[in-house]
């Protein structure tokens, strides 16, 4: 049965979107959170993001598993983050600048290995249908909660607990708010700071996984369109809180969906506008919660753009 | 303070290397230099999109086909600065002569700003509306009716339609879409006039992660068939397929991609178009600079009819394609209403397929939902 939902249909196009839409957003993010709270800052997560969607979705169709392209795709994920890692360990390197180059590196990368990935069809990961109790296939539909998206808040909450009660998160942010303090327990920053963006390149791999098998659930050049970029930048939106990363990329997500859902439902003028929502809300978000008096609540001193 | 076990010319090489690897990807694939007549083809996505780029590769693909002709290529050209240098670079390292710059956004004003600086060669666009005296003499515009092709596709769609209500992602509010939305409302209700069409627009040629929420908004808002017009239809199709929707393709065959669900596809046939203009300029012949054609030219041809096509709708398909063959038929005929209210065609008035006016079209008909701003 195709009930109509009226009205209704919006706040669930919004729900459903949200689940659908954020899960590349919360990997990246949390990917960032991870390096950034290290001291460096990894621009280059949009190309990982898209060569993570290539090399799942390729590792996929060959392999005939799913969850063998996710593997694929978060060591893809984190080979990245080790080069990018790496190269800034050496003297007088810049972070950003080593993370605009691998982002055009990764998406070239996947580009040139992803022509011949185009065209076939490889398995979809699986969705758990939690909306098996409701009627209304609208309902359902929104429902459908693919298990990646559980992984990333277990994820989410992983991570806030390892910096708040952990050896290895306290590690991370001393790194990360002194170098000099940690050179002066007897730790190695350098290595440190490349494990963790490792780590971070990893999650932003899966989040390409999400998008090429999952959601949309193809792979094709345009993929990504910006999200890992976007994804970088709600980590400052989310203040370096991992769990704020999984509230920041459910509210993208949702808001993504509003635009097609207001269509949808007859309000069709302005669609560029509602289109612009998202930037529009960060905006007003950081301006409301900027201060011209201290430095960002929860930047890491080591940062380079909050120096 | 060196402390790197890596010196620091070691680096460099391998950034180096690491560069040139990267400088080479990218180069358009190039045939071997044979031939007298080299063309060049630029495409706005990946030439495997199973959409608008696939079609004109697959024409590309026909003209690489023919004797003494060299074809180069180049894929994923922005509708910028970026497609000039790809021409210039195709007219001066390739020896390029005839181009086949292939999206809508190349023609102004890249085109317009590249074409008078070589007049001897031939620049042919898809899509673009040339006038004479307004734009230059070596620029040439063709482009098929596929209108009539999204005719078709509605009245598939109609007979297909539980809820009488049909669904269409589109990319842009620019004329060749709006008269494709027209045409599939009107297709449907030449079997149901009480048939509505919602259509969403995405804002973008290619934009998958919104093309899919546009697919499900529609199944959320009731749609039970589906097309669109972007760049590449797959994701539509399959994340229409995956809500239980009917499928209508466009660009190109989508059929492998809906199996049971696609009824039929307004594709392009570019393989006839090209081959025709590529012949004419070996035996020295003009092209002319306005060409047009439809289902009765070749120009656009229909995906076989799918499974799901019940016999009613068969006949009148076959039935209206027939008429479309015999030239001159219009989708837009009055008494006809806009969806604000305005008098688009009176009564007696008729836009034939090959009437210019409906290559401005600015409106949406009555029965779409949907707006163009």
């Amino acid at each position: 049965m195709e009930g109509d939902l009226g009205l209704w249909a919006i706040p669930l196009a919004i729900l459903g979107g949200a689940i659908r839409v954020s899960t590349p957003f919360l990997f990246v993010s949390l990917g960032e959170v991870l390096t950034e709270r290290s001291g460096r800052i990894n621009l280059g997560l949009e190309g990982t993001l898209v060569f993570g969607a290539m090399s799942g979705y390729a590792v996929a169709y060959l392999t005939g598993s799913a969850w063998a392209g996710v593997l694929a795709a978060a060591a893809a994920g984190s080979v990245f983050g080790l080069v990018h890692g790496v190269l800034c360990s050496l003297p007088r390197v810049n972070d950003i600048a080593i993370g605009i180059a691998l982002m055009l590196l990764g998406m070239g990368l996947a580009f040139y290995f992803g022509k011949p990935f185009i065209q076939p069809v490889a398995p979809d990961l699986p969705a758990i249908p939690l909306g098996w109790w409701a009627e209304s296939p609208q309902v359902q539909a929104a429902l459908r909660v693919n298990v990646l998206f559980l992984v990333g808040i277990v994820a989410a909450v992983a991570v806030w607990w390892m910096f708040r009660a952990t050896r290895v998160g306290l590690l991370i942010r001393v790194v990360g708010d002194s170098t000099d303090a940690a050179r002066a327990m007897g730790l190695r920053p350098a290595v440190i700071r490349t494990l963790a963006t490792a780590a971070g390149g990893a999650f932003a791999g899966v989040g390409g996984a999400y998008l090429s098998l999952f959601y949309p659930g193809s792979w094709n050049e345009g993929i990504s369109s910006g999200q890992g970029l976007m994804a970088v930048a709600l980590v400052i939106f989310a203040r370096w809180n991992p769990i704020a990363c999984f509230w920041a990329a459910i509210l993208f997500g949702g808001a993504g969906a509003l635009g097609p859902a207001l269509q949808s439902v007859g309000v069709t003028e302005g669609y560029y506008l509602f289109y612009a929502a998202p930037y529009v809300l960060t905006l007003g978000v950081l301006i409301a919660t900027s201060s011209p008096t201290r430095a960002m609540t929860g930047a890491p001193a080591e940062l380079s753009i909050t120096k | 303070m060196n402390h790197s076990p890596l010196s620091r010319r070691a680096v460099l090489k391998g950034g180096a290397a690491l560069a040139g690897a990267a400088a080479l990807a990218p180069l358009p694939q190039r045939a071997a230099a044979s031939g007298n007549l080299t063309v060049g083809f630029i495409y706005v996505g990946p030439k495997d999109d199973f959409g608008y780029n696939q079609a004109h590769a697959e024409g590309a693909a026909a003209v690489k086909a023919m004797e003494g002709v060299t074809v180069v290529e180049e894929e994923n050209v922005a509708e910028t600065i970026d497609v000039q240098k790809s021409m210039e670079s195709m007219i001066n390292f390739d020896g390029t002569t005839l181009l086949f710059p292939t999206s809508f956004g190349y023609f102004d004003p890249h085109i317009l700003e590249v074409a008078p600086k070589y007049p001897e060669l031939r620049f042919q666009h898809c899509g673009g509306l040339w006038q004479e005296g307004v734009h230059p003499g070596n620029v040439g515009s063709y482009f098929g009716y596929i209108g009539m092709g999204q005719y078709l596709n509605g009245i598939t769609a109609g007979h297909a339609t539980q809820t009488g209500k049909i669904g269409f992602v589109a990319a842009k509010p620019i004329p060749q879409v709006l008269l494709n939305i027209n045409s599939y409302l009107l297709g449907a209700r030449a079997v149901d006039p009480s048939i509505t069409c919602q259509v969403i627009f995405t804002g973008e040629w290619s934009l998958a992660v919104k093309e899919a929420e546009a697919t499900n908004a529609l199944a959320d808002a009731g749609c039970d068939v589906v097309t669109c017009h972007v760049d590449g239809p797959k994701v539509v199709m399959e994340t229409a397929a995956s809500r239980g929707m009917f499928l209508n393709g466009y660009h190109a065959d989508q059929s492998a991609l809906g199996a049971d669900k696609y009824l039929t596809g307004a594709e392009w046939n570019w393989a006839q178009v090209y081959t025709d203009m590529v012949r004419a300029t070996m035996a020295g012949e003009p092209i002319p600079n306005f060409v047009r054609g439809g289902l009765a030219e070749n120009f656009v041809k229909m995906s076989p009819l799918g499974p799901a096509v019940s016999d009613a709708a068969r006949n009148q398909f076959e039935a209206t394609r027939a008429e479309i063959l015999k030239g001159g038929f219009a989708v837009i005929e009055g008494p006809l209403k806009d969806n604000r209210g305005n008098v688009i065609a009176a009564e007696g008035q008729a836009f034939e397929e090959s009437d210019v006016a409906l290559e401005s079209m600015d409106y949406l008909v009555e029965g779409v939902v949907g707006s163009t701003s």
